[in-house]
């Protein structure tokens, strides 16, 4: 594997993606005590894509949330590799509801190719679901630190994702697409994705360049090949971050939600041009 | 007998690029449903709706907003916002900026969202629009902040907005800038709700990914014009996927409906009316909504 600084997009991904990277379910046994796993969404089922609980985070009551790859093809299948289905994303909202009337901080771990692109999905509503899960984070009345430590995956990324710090660990991928989805959109060839991961802009440092996310976890040696050291590490930031963010809920959640608000209301790139020959509706109308 | 119970024709992805320009000449417009051939100036005054088999075609903005719009109502906002290329962003040569140039020249809009202030029956709102023809009608930054600021003004000069959308989803040239519109959009909307502001959303075709998992399905009310195909994931990424034939109607307005995701399918020679409906009982809410001297002279509140 290359050194860090030479890693390609495309290595990254990779790696974002290699199966022996620590997943959800590894961080929460490790950092967390007392866990105690909250099922289903209270309507249809229980998603195993999407897996979500109380416990204890270094002395604290938290509300946990992440998407959980499989340790093997049998899991895998189980857990849809990782892909929420809209049952997970109610259970998801579920779960952020009930955090928020105890106030206890929301951790979520992203780690999800993206959203399922089934017809059973498609029919329960998941745009939908997604949906009412960022409109719902944009004025939850607690804290929510999400963590990227694998691959960000889209809609179903952003379904947990929306937070006051977003947390990337170096070598996770973040991105509006998949690059295979994204290749087959721009030149209808998915074995183009190194390209599309590339021009895309998909690694910590280039998103911690533009303000899309707010911190990136060092991984001095890569997730897989050193777990334990990772965890403890993306503790340690959660932590930091936490107490910050604790600290800012002092004289209630107003503050919190308001920077959360600047903190999306400022996300794009546009130019203002002073250019009035495009001929606008406003004359055509009558 | 046998026949009878056989599953349907299969589901065909709706490709065509624009089913007007298949259209020779100007002077008859076919339905690429039924075949029923139209003047093209009855086909306009009927909206673009097909006579005979109520084919609904696609409107462009400006086509969308005269439907709407009382007459000479519209002021449009923020037309100078025109799309920047955060990631330099290439692709076979051609770079994002000179690709918008290309689409502007060629469909005459500047960005895939038009926002403004109409008044619908006299009453005043905020307007958000699509058009089809830039680039898919994608949401990117500029999509993003000309309908955030819709909703902001709206919350601010108290009405309702009243967003139409047909989008391919997300701009992938702006990588995960525009995944963020979806949060963006979605959080601006809450500034209307603390003013108890209806959102009426009009879903039409096609509208998909990051546009249908964002703003336009969180709205109080969800309109879809008929045959209106509506989804996250595209019908031709599903096939792929399940490797199965998706079932005719699949993601059609009249499937949502059946499934509990939408409110009501509209035709749209009532569209206006409709809005113009709810926006009368919303006047009438507790806490709401524009304050009378914003009202147009003439319309007294039924």
């Amino acid at each position: 594997m290359p050194e860090s600084n030479e890693r390609s997009p495309w290595d990254r991904v990779q790696i974002a993606r290699n199966a022996a990277r620590p997943h959800t379910l590894h961080y929460v046994n490790q950092l967390c005590s007392d866990f105690v796993e909250l099922h289903g969404d209270r309507a249809a089922g229980d998603d195993q894509a999407l897996v979500g609980g109380l416990a204890h985070f270094r002395g604290r009551s938290v509300m946990i949330l992440g998407h959980q790859k499989g340790e093997n093809t049998k899991e895998n299948i189980a857990r849809n590799f990782g892909m929420p289905k809209p049952t997970g994303y109610r259970k998801a909202l579920r779960l952020m509801r009930h955090a928020e009337k105890f106030r206890f901080p929301i951790i979520t771990f992203v780690d999800t190719p993206g959203a399922d692109p089934g017809l059973t999905s498609e029919e329960g509503g998941q745009a939908f679901a997604i949906a009412d899960n960022i409109y719902a984070m944009a004025t939850l009345e607690t804290p929510i630190v999400s963590v990227v430590i694998g691959e960000g995956g889209s809609g179903g990324a952003l379904a947990i994702g929306v937070a006051d710090r977003v947390l990337m660990l170096e070598n996770s991928v973040y991105s509006v697409a998949s690059p295979e989805a994204a290749a087959a959109i721009l030149w209808k060839d998915a074995a183009r994705a190194p390209e599309a991961a590339a021009a895309m802009r998909v690694t910590a440092p280039d998103l911690l360049s533009f303000g899309l996310v707010d911190d990136i976890i060092p991984e001095p040696t890569p997730a897989h090949e050193d777990p334990a050291a990772t965890i403890v590490a993306v503790g340690d930031a959660i932590e930091r971050h936490l107490d910050t963010l604790i600290e800012l809920t002092a004289d209630g959640p107003g503050a919190l939600l308001q920077a959360r608000y600047a903190k999306y209301r400022a996300m794009g790139r546009w130019t203002e041009t002073q250019q009035a020959n495009i001929t606008t509706p406003a004359s055509q109308t009558t | 007998m046998r026949e009878l119970f056989r599953r349907q024709p299969r589901f065909t992805t709706s490709d065509e690029e624009d089913v007007r320009s298949q259209v020779p000449n100007d002077l008859w417009v076919k339905c690429p449903k039924c075949g029923e051939l139209a003047y093209n100036k009855e086909h306009l005054h009927g909206h673009r709706v097909c006579q005979r088999c109520g084919y609904h075609f696609r409107l462009d903005a400006r086509e969308r907003i005269a439907l709407l719009a009382d007459p000479e109502s519209f002021t449009e906002w923020d037309v100078e916002l025109v799309p920047n290329d955060p990631l330099g962003f290439s692709v076979d040569g051609e770079t994002y900026a000179e690709k918008a140039h290309k689409t502007t020249a060629k469909s005459g809009v500047t960005e895939a969202v038009i926002s403004g202030e109409i008044t619908i029956g006299g009453r005043p709102a905020a307007l958000v629009v699509t058009d089809f023809s830039f680039m898919g009608a994608s949401m990117g930054s500029v999509y993003g902040e000309k309908l955030s600021r819709a909703s902001e003004r709206a919350a601010a000069g108290c009405y309702p907005l009243i967003t139409v959308s047909a989008s391919g989803g997300a701009r992938m040239q702006e990588g995960l800038f525009s995944l963020m519109q979806m949060a963006k959009t979605t959080a601006a909307l809450t500034k209307l709700s603390e003013q108890r502001l209806p959102h009426i959303a009009i879903l039409t075709d096609p509208c998909y990914g990051g546009v249908t998992a964002s703003y336009a399905t969180v709205a109080d009310v969800i309109i879809a014009e008929p045959g209106a195909l509506v989804g996250f994931a595209g019908p031709r990424v599903i096939e792929q996927t399940i490797r199965q034939k998706l079932p005719e109607g699949f993601q059609t307005a009249e499937f949502l409906l059946e499934h509990g995701m939408i409110d009501q399918v509209v035709p749209r020679s009532a569209l206006k009316a409709s809005i113009s409906l709810l926006m009368n009982i919303y006047q009438q809410a507790a806490g709401c909504l524009v304050p009378p001297e914003r009202l147009v002279a003439g319309f007294a509140d039924a």
